[in-house]
């Protein structure tokens, strides 16, 4: 057999797509966001000379970047987008809080197993979660795609990723008792292990998940290209129909492999500016936290939601921090009002946003100031993200963020505090 | 002559163009002033059309965000020189008609920041004070979008994409 990017390049471009080779292929779904999609429809009209498109069922407009809008700039931006959207007849747009594009879209199932979906954001890895080819892409090649009905690629080579064991239940402890490991855990073990650029030019493929829930599958496929990935595929079984074309791959398929097993994970969380500068929370136990940040495209689903209340068991958010919870979708929001978890965190002393990117990207709604510090569950911690240079990001998973939110500083979840009954 | 301007390893995209300060947020044609605009504050008033970046592995990291590849390219850089790029910021340089080169680390190691150099694209050679680095060839349809200026005129001229069969 042949690698899953390889068959469903192969699918997609009609041709055996080998490693290497350049290939031509029809999307299946082309995503654009607030934050590029005025520069893509800016070079399809000036450049390309493009005022209809030609295949707009094929498109998914999403605000959530900056949603809703901060300033007066991003304003105006959203109102051309919805203006050009209308003209389109772009039937797949959502708007300003919804939630997050990468969420959306398999929430809705605009992104399927087998299927090939391009985004004009580099987290379209999460398409993987599913079983999809998802990958990233810049405004020309987006507005070309559009323009041109089709797209260029190379095929990549890919890693294997072998998955042994599988994740304890909730506010369980593992046989080492560790508590609270979950998907962030696992996705920053893959960081750890291939590094910043382990994956460039390839794609991540793992294999062993079929237990895991899609938001956990979500988790992991966005941080592939963390790795450098052009695509981080999960094997689509277990509570997924792959299509009958689908197949297993064989081992020498791949480049390289990695095994991993779920029994040795640690908590661990990435030192500021490098995703892959990850230290056992032991090395950084104590640090002063100022802000606490849970959401984003990695980490602002429902299970993660409950985690954080599950380990926060009723204790109040320290006096000197703040967190701040963005669910990734208004469906995540509604599911945890009416599960209780809100009503957990808003006790706690969380304070909620309004589901999308919120400040992920730095733009708005909880960006940083200089000598702040921050845990962030989200997937990236280069200097300036979420604000200022000189503020400092720790990437973290849900559980180890509600740890320092309870206790004010960077902590790892300990026995003491387990009450698994409680959410 | 050019001159050049050494970076570090894993030169990601939020600190080539900050979020902060991209286009939507800020508007296009103020996107010149940004390039490295913390990270290295003196480069975008400095840099001259055909200087050299030279960098470590995994120029280019992070974000799709086009308007980095488009900072950099606004100064009309001669090429951007590392061991690897990270792969949606070399697209999007491509499509853009700006030449990033691969060259391994060890070549690059002689060089200095600052450092007076020429650059010659059409005979793959970098000259510096201390010697000469002859580059890897780049592919043919590499080279055709340089020329061409980006892929769309590449794409508007041929009709193709690279690796498509004309139509």
């Amino acid at each position: 057999m042949s690698t899953l990017s390889q068959q469903i390049l192969s699918r997609a471009s009609g041709r055996s797509a080998q490693p290497g080779d350049l290939i031509t292929l029809t999307p299946d779904r082309v995503m654009l966001h607030d934050s590029i999609a005025p520069s893509v429809i800016r070079i399809l009209k000036e450049q390309l000379g493009v005022t209809q498109l030609s295949n707009p069922d094929r498109v998914v407009v999403v605000i959530d970047h900056v949603a809703p809008a901060a300033n007066l700039a991003t304003a105006e931006n959203q109102a051309a987008l919805r203006k050009w959207v209308r003209e389109q007849g772009i039937k797949n747009f959502f708007e300003s809080g919804n939630g997050i594009c990468h969420q959306l879209l398999i929430q809705e199932g605009l992104a399927l197993p087998g299927e090939v979906v391009v985004g004009t954001d580099s987290h379209s890895t999460t398409y993987g979660a599913v079983g999809a080819f998802g990958t990233g892409m810049g405004s020309t090649d987006v507005a070309v795609c559009l323009a041109a009905g089709r797209t260029w690629m190379r095929v990549p080579e890919a890693i294997r990723v072998q998955v042994r064991g599988s994740f304890t239940e909730a506010g369980a402890s593992n046989e080492h008792g560790v508590f609270e490991l979950g998907p962030k855990d696992l996705a920053l073990e893959i960081i750890r292990r291939l590094g910043a650029a382990g994956a460039t030019y390839a794609s991540i493929e793992i294999f062993g998940l079929d237990q895991l829930s899609i938001a956990g599958r979500m988790t992991i496929a966005s941080m592939a290209v963390e790795a450098g990935a052009k695509a981080g595929l999960i094997w689509p079984g277990g509570l997924l129909d792959s299509p009958s074309w689908m197949q297993m791959p064989d081992r020498a398929d791949y480049i390289s492999e990695i095994e991993i097993d779920l029994a040795e994970l640690q908590h661990r969380v990435a030192r500021p500016g490098r995703v892959d500068d990850l230290v056992h929370v032991s090395e950084v136990q104590g640090l002063p936290i100022d802000v606490v940040y849970v959401g984003t495209c990695t980490n602002g689903r429902v299970e993660d939601l409950q985690t954080v209340a599950r380990v926060l068991a009723g204790r109040k958010v320290a006096t000197g921090t703040r967190l701040l919870v963005v669910p990734a979708s208004a469906q995540v929001m509604q599911e945890v009002v009416e599960d209780g978890t809100a009503a957990a965190l808003l006790s706690a002393g969380a304070t909620f946003g309004p589901p999308g990117c919120g400040a992920c990207i730095g733009r708005h709604m909880g960006v940083l100031a200089p000598g702040e510090v921050a845990v962030f569950t989200g997937n990236r911690n280069f200097t300036g993200r979420m604000g200022s240079p000189q503020a400092q990001i720790y990437l973290a998973s849900p559980a180890v963020a509600a740890e320092t939110a309870a206790t004010g500083r960077l902590n790892a979840p300990s026995l003491a505090h387990s009450t698994p009954h409680l959410v | 002559m050019s001159t050049l301007w050494i970076f570090g390893d894993d030169v990601n995209t939020d600190q080539i163009v900050p979020g902060r300060f991209a286009p939507y947020m800020t508007s296009e044609a103020e996107l010149r002033r940004f390039p490295f605009i913390e990270a290295r504050p003196e480069f975008p008033e400095l840099v001259q059309p055909g200087d050299v970046i030279v960098a470590g592995p995994n120029f280019g990291c992070g974000s799709s965000r086009e308007y980095a590849a488009q900072a950099l390219a606004l100064c009309e850089l001669g090429a951007i020189l590392a061991p690897s790029f990270a792969r949606i910021f070399y697209r999007n340089a491509l499509n853009l008609g700006l030449p990033l080169i691969e060259v391994p680390a060890e070549e690059l190691s002689p060089l200095r920041d600052r450092d007076p150099i020429s650059l010659d694209l059409d005979s793959c050679e970098l000259r510096h004070a201390n010697g000469r680095i002859a580059l890897r060839k780049p592919a043919s349809f590499t080279r055709e979008i340089w020329q061409a200026g980006g892929l769309i005129p590449y794409f508007q001229r041929t009709g193709h994409f690279p690796g498509e069969v004309a139509l």
